[in-house]
């Protein structure tokens, strides 16, 4: 019996690209060396290949599973409470001004605004 | 007075106090002149990121006025640095929050500290608990107190060091996918992952919400048992903590299960999987169990192998989530390089702060939540998560406990798996389903194995069902009281 956790395999599924990678970058956020988009390729293709191992299981009509707790709807009273104190909530800010969290301009060719 | 905290636990340093025969702030000085021998520095443990030496005196000179009372009045002990507490700094081990100072303390920290505890300081982990071994923290390398040559596992590397080393009576970590059961396996103490719901997540650093759950690291079973009830029940802040509040005798780990029924997975005994020294460490535990009268049932755990592929899904999914909130606006890292628009000041102030796991694991939760493949990973994996409930489910209808092992081998060495994501993932094989189901978990010392001439900890892991911990912690009792492994101590 050899149920051992395998090396990834090829699986037919095509592999992650660099292209992939630098849109997905984008998308988290994340400036990328060249060198790091080559590594995470790689890394994340491998990753992925062994994960592609649940191609194999079958989930007809398997409710999925998001959370391990049923709770639902968990309110509380409708009363108002103090909140937090904006200048100790501001405290961590890397850049402020007054009672404002200081950015640079918003609207922009990346924006999206 | 003097006290040998090498021979110590938790509960009989807590009596000790009680009865006057050492002062909380002896006993507090004590620990804190330890780690100033034995932590600090390049040749030091690491298992502190920080100490808290003039707040822990003074909770300490409180204890003894007075003060401060309860269950835990004036033991010391340690928190991972994913605890917030609005003294000192929280960083989660990562650039992107080394300067953070947080405005609150943590529902679980604020509960022990209620019941008299005493923190002495924060410890190292892997950035934001990802990692299995403590080498992704940004700040420096908890070193195993068994080998320092060896990784004393993760992600909460430092809490289970620093109670391995004797330098705090008991810790905190946090376990998402093993990340108190893997490092109390490699270090040689206990390690408790609770029921999910069972302890608020208020105040922790998020990795993946529907996965991280808070524990202890103790030398004893009945330690962890107090700690676990004190921690325990609904927190206003944490609308995921369950309305079932721990049973009355929740920390009695005397008593004794009836007809108590031991559960043995053969997904577990994988052969070739797990080394000699872990295989014979649990078929010795299985025989144990049965000769002390238990009857010992098989069960069918057939979607384990699909543990991990889920595990990596799910957690890097929830964590590109979670972590979306470090924009260098609000707090932590914000870069100093100019910066055409917010987009720039996001993606740089990410980059700078973030490591190379995180990264990793942010850009894989990303794609598998992106347009186009959030069916084929996300949504499949939770299908299959389900699954491996399922399987629990049916198992705990036939058995008390699911024993197997905690590791499929002892601690690795630094550098071992580095440089390869997927190895390292694979250290986690016997840990991740017991989070992706939302059941407990505890790893228990079972001796040492003999590897390059060095003696390393083996541990035994026991699974129990969701809010059995107290019938799970009275198992592991059983199994202490013949083995008293919290003699089991390394050589500093």
């Amino acid at each position: 019996m050899s149920e051992k956790p395998q090396p990834p395999q090829a699986t037919g599924t095509p592999t992650i690209t660099e292209a992939d990678v630098r849109h997905v970058a984008k998308l988290a956020r994340l400036e990328l060396t060249d060198d790091q988009v080559h590594a995470y390729t790689g890394q994340l293709g491998a990753v992925l290949g062994y994960i592609d191992q649940l191609n194999e299981v079958d989930i007809e009509g398997v409710e999925p599973l998001a959370h391990p707790l049923d709770l639902v709807n968990v309110l509380r009273d409708d009363v108002s409470v103090p909140g937090s104190d904006r200048d100790v909530m501001l405290q961590n800010a890397p850049d402020r001004q007054g009672p404002f969290f200081k950015v640079p301009k918003v609207l922009g060719d990346g924006g999206g605004a | 007075m003097s006290v040998d905290l090498t021979q110590s636990t938790m509960i009989g340093l807590r009596d000790a106090v009680a009865s006057k025969d050492i002062s909380a702030s002896e006993l507090t000085r004590v620990y804190l002149d330890r780690i100033g021998e034995l932590d600090a520095g390049d040749g030091g443990l690491q298992c502190f990121h920080e100490v808290h030496e003039e707040r822990a005196m003074q909770r300490a000179a409180d204890v003894d006025a007075g003060r401060v009372q309860g269950e835990l009045a004036g033991v010391p002990i340690a928190v991972k640095d994913l605890f917030c507490t609005d003294y000192g700094t929280t960083t989660a081990s990562s650039r992107m929050l080394a300067h953070h100072r947080s405005p609150f303390t943590a529902t679980a920290v604020r509960r022990l500290e209620d019941a008299g505890a005493i923190v002495l300081g924060k410890t190292n982990m892997d950035e934001f608990a990802m990692g299995s071994s403590g080498e992704t923290s940004a700040f420096g390398q908890a070193k195993n107190p068994w080998d320092r040559s060896r990784v004393p596992g993760g992600s909460s590397a430092g809490s289970a060091a620093a109670v391995a080393a004797d330098l705090c009576a008991a810790s905190l970590g946090s376990d998402t996918g093993g990340s108190i059961r893997q490092p109390a396996a490699f270090c040689g103490v206990v390690g408790l992952k609770p029921t999910y719901g069972r302890i608020s997540r208020s105040g922790m650093v998020a990795f993946a919400s529907s996965l991280d759950q808070c524990g202890p690291f103790t030398r004893t079973v009945a330690d962890a048992a107090l700690l676990t009830k004190l921690m325990s029940g609904v927190d206003p802040l944490d609308g995921t903590t369950a309305p079932i509040p721990p049973e009355d005798d929740f920390d009695d780990v005397e008593q004794a299960v009836p007809n108590l029924r031991i559960g043995v997975a053969k997904q577990y005994m994988l052969e070739g999987a797990n080394e000699p020294a872990i295989q014979q460490a649990t078929d010795d535990a299985i025989a144990f169990y049965r000769d002390a009268g238990a009857e010992i049932v098989e069960v069918d755990l057939p979607h384990t192998k699909y543990g991990i592929p889920v595990y990596y899904v799910v957690a890097t999914a929830e964590c590109s989530s979670n972590l979306a909130r470090y924009d260098g606006v609000h707090f932590g890292h914000r870069t100093a390089e100019p910066v055409a628009d917010i987009v720039e000041l996001f993606s740089k102030s990410r980059a700078e702060g973030f490591g190379d796991e995180v990264k990793r694991r942010v850009m894989l939760g990303t794609y598998a939540l992106s347009s186009g493949y959030h069916d084929q990973y996300y949504n499949r994996a939770l299908a299959v998560r389900r699954l491996i409930k399922q399987d629990f489910d049916q198992a705990f209808a036939k058995c008390d406990a699911i024993l197997c092992p905690t590791t499929t081998g002892p601690a690795f060495k630094f550098g071992d798996k580095r440089d390869d994501p997927l190895a390292m993932y694979l250290n986690d094989v016997y840990t991740v389903n017991a989070n992706l189901a939302g059941i407990a978990g505890i790893s228990l010392p079972a001796g040492t194995a003999n590897v390059d001439g060095r003696a390393l900890p083996v541990g035994v892991q026991l699974l129990g069902d969701a809010f059995a911990e107290a019938k799970l912690l009275r198992v592991a009792r059983l199994y202490e009281k013949s083995h008293a492994f919290a003699a089991m101590r390394p050589t500093l």
